[in-house]
């Protein structure tokens, strides 16, 4: 028995280990890759097997990377870039949940706005980026809105959905006590509805980040987008990839800690 | 006057494109402090006329008067038990129990004590800080019914409550909330499936039928089985002959409605 015990314990143990290992090995193979890559990049960039004046090198990127690190200048552009682009995200995010909690209140003004959401929804909406950039002037609030906007009509529908999904019968319960529409919102729609909300909170990090780029190409004199816009335009495309891969490293950074928020809040309930 | 009257509900059921009677003309009346169970097979209007009662569907014809008020005037004296536990996955059991008094913002110290107290008569002490999916059916169903009870309703529904569970939990879950309800002397309302815990558990029990919904016929539980517990109920030779009784006037409902 004893014995039987101790041998099922190695076994699990052997489990462990050969699971640590095979998750070694994938890093190994996602290093290899990695250096691969910009082993390839350079050498064909300095043997002129591609064009160094498009592509640049990895060599002159990580230079400009560093001597922008020391002057200040990333984290002045990224500062702004960063800002707008959480601010978008937070006016998208929570505009979308207010849209789609009056949708979820009154079923006429659901039913009237139909057409109009499916229509919106259709719409791509940085082709809105004049209008709105004309209409609040050129400046944070439109690049802003520009992030918002992405992404506010797609969280309404979705989290509106979310919400007409929760089993009525939560609201039975809640009903005999004698419960108003706004406490059943309050004790069973929204915190049923929390795991759509947060799978919505991803999308809207990738999408926010789209808006704000492109609104950043059409006015500002600011951000990373700006800089991918000027460096295009003094044909600097060392300049263009340097940003690239800021932003690139800026967005997954904030998709992980969307996803760690929605692990610990899984987690929790 | 009797405790509850139901007077000639109807209820339809509309929708695009068709609509369904789910009752017709259904008028009875429920004293106070006694246990009555409607009986029938499924689809016979029994959880449309449990939730009329419980005031969270508007009646298409009819009203109903709870203590000679109408019903939509003091809906707040309505405990309410669906048929399954429905307690929120986010809320601890105590949380759980609490939610009545949240809802009707009369929460206070005294309650939380109170909602602890019933919840360890009801073996469930282990647990007050557990969620419900940490819980067994038969443990989920009774804090469900400290739920209904922290509001202390004077008229209490219960739709099928025992229905999702093994047979031993059901029997033992059948005596509990029988005595405890005799203790506090609740007036209650049971809707069931099974002919068995119908009369155990009633002073009463109305069969229903289907297409449309209708009391077909009411049948009394004799005063000797009605004093027993659900339990030593069953052994008792009268609940076999009024078990004989129901099970054959099913059967013909079922082959008259086949004929049709
Ligand atoms: N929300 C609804 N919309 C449309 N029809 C409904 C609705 N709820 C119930 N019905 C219909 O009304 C009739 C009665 O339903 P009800 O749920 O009251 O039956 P029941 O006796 O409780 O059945 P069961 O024993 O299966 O729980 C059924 O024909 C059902 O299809
Ligand atoms: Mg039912």
């Amino acid at each position: 028995m004893n014995q039987d015990q101790q041998s099922d314990n190695a076994l699990f143990k052997d489990h462990l280990k050969r699971l640590k290992s095979d998750r070694r090995n994938t890093i190994y193979w996602q290093l290899f890759i990695f250096v691969v890559f910009i082993i390839l990049w350079e050498t064909t960039s300095r043997l002129g097997w591609i064009d160094p004046l498009i592509f640049s090198s990895p060599y002159k990127v990580s230079t400009l990377l560093f001597s922008n690190l020391i002057d200040g200048s990333l984290w002045f552009h990224l500062r702004i870039t960063l800002f707008e682009t959480v601010a978008g995200f937070l006016v998208g995010t929570v505009s979308g949940i207010v849209l789609a909690f009056l949708l979820w209140y009154s079923r006429k003004f659901s039913d009237v706005l139909d057409p109009y959401l499916v229509v919106l929804n259709a719409l791509p909406k940085v082709a809105l980026g004049p209008i709105i950039i004309v209409a609040l002037g050129p400046g944070y609030t439109s690049i802003i809105m520009m992030g918002a906007i992405i992404s506010f009509i797609i969280t309404a529908l979705v989290v509106y959905g979310a919400f007409r999904e929760v089993d009525p019968n939560y609201l039975k319960v809640l009903e005999s006590f004698g419960a108003t529409k706004w406490q059943c919102f309050r004790e069973a729609v929204f915190p049923a509805s929390f795991p759509a909300m947060i799978s919505t909170f991803k999308v809207n990090v990738g999408l926010s980040w789209v808006g704000v780029i492109v609104g950043e190409f059409l006015v500002a004199s600011k951000g990373l987008g700006y800089l991918i816009v000027y460096g295009f335009q003094v044909f600097n495309f060392t300049l263009v990839l340097y940003s690239l891969l800021v932003i690139a490293f800026f967005a997954a950074v904030m998709y992980q800690a969307v996803e760690k928020l929605e692990k610990k809040i899984i987690k929790k309930n | 006057m009797s405790f509850l009257q139901i007077k000639q509900i109807s209820h339809y059921y509309f929708s695009r494109t068709n609509y369904t009677k789910a009752l017709d003309n259904v008028s009875l009346s429920v004293d106070e402090g006694s246990f009555v169970s409607f009986l029938g097979p499924s689809g016979c209007g029994k959880t449309t006329l449990l939730s009329i009662v419980a005031g969270i569907i508007r009646p298409t014809h009819g009203s109903i008067t709870l203590q000679q008020q109408d019903l939509l005037e003091n809906d707040n004296e309505i405990g309410y038990m669906l048929q399954q536990d429905y307690l929120f996955p986010w809320r601890t059991i105590l949380e759980n129990t609490l939610i009545g008094p949240k809802i009707k913002q009369t929460q206070s110290s005294s309650t939380v004590e109170r909602a602890k107290n019933m919840l360890i008569e009801m073996g469930l002490e282990n647990v007050l800080n557990s969620y419900p999916s940490s819980l067994s059916g038969g443990m989920r169903q009774r804090a469900a019914l400290v739920r209904t009870l922290l509001t202390d309703p004077s008229l209490l529904l219960l739709d099928e409550p025992f229905s999702a569970l093994d047979f031993q939990t059901k029997l033992k879950l059948e005596d509990l909330v029988s005595t405890l309800l005799k203790k506090y002397n609740k007036t209650s309302i049971l809707v069931t499936h099974d002919i068995g815990e119908a009369i155990a558990m009633s002073d009463k029990i109305y069969l229903m039928k289907a297409n449309p919904g209708e009391i077909h016929q009411q049948f009394e539980v004799p005063i000797e089985v009605r004093n027993l517990t659900p339990f030593e109920a069953r052994k008792h030779v009268k609940y076999q002959n009024l078990f004989d009784r129901i099970w054959e006037e099913l059967n013909s409902l079922e082959s008259r409605s086949a004929i049709r």
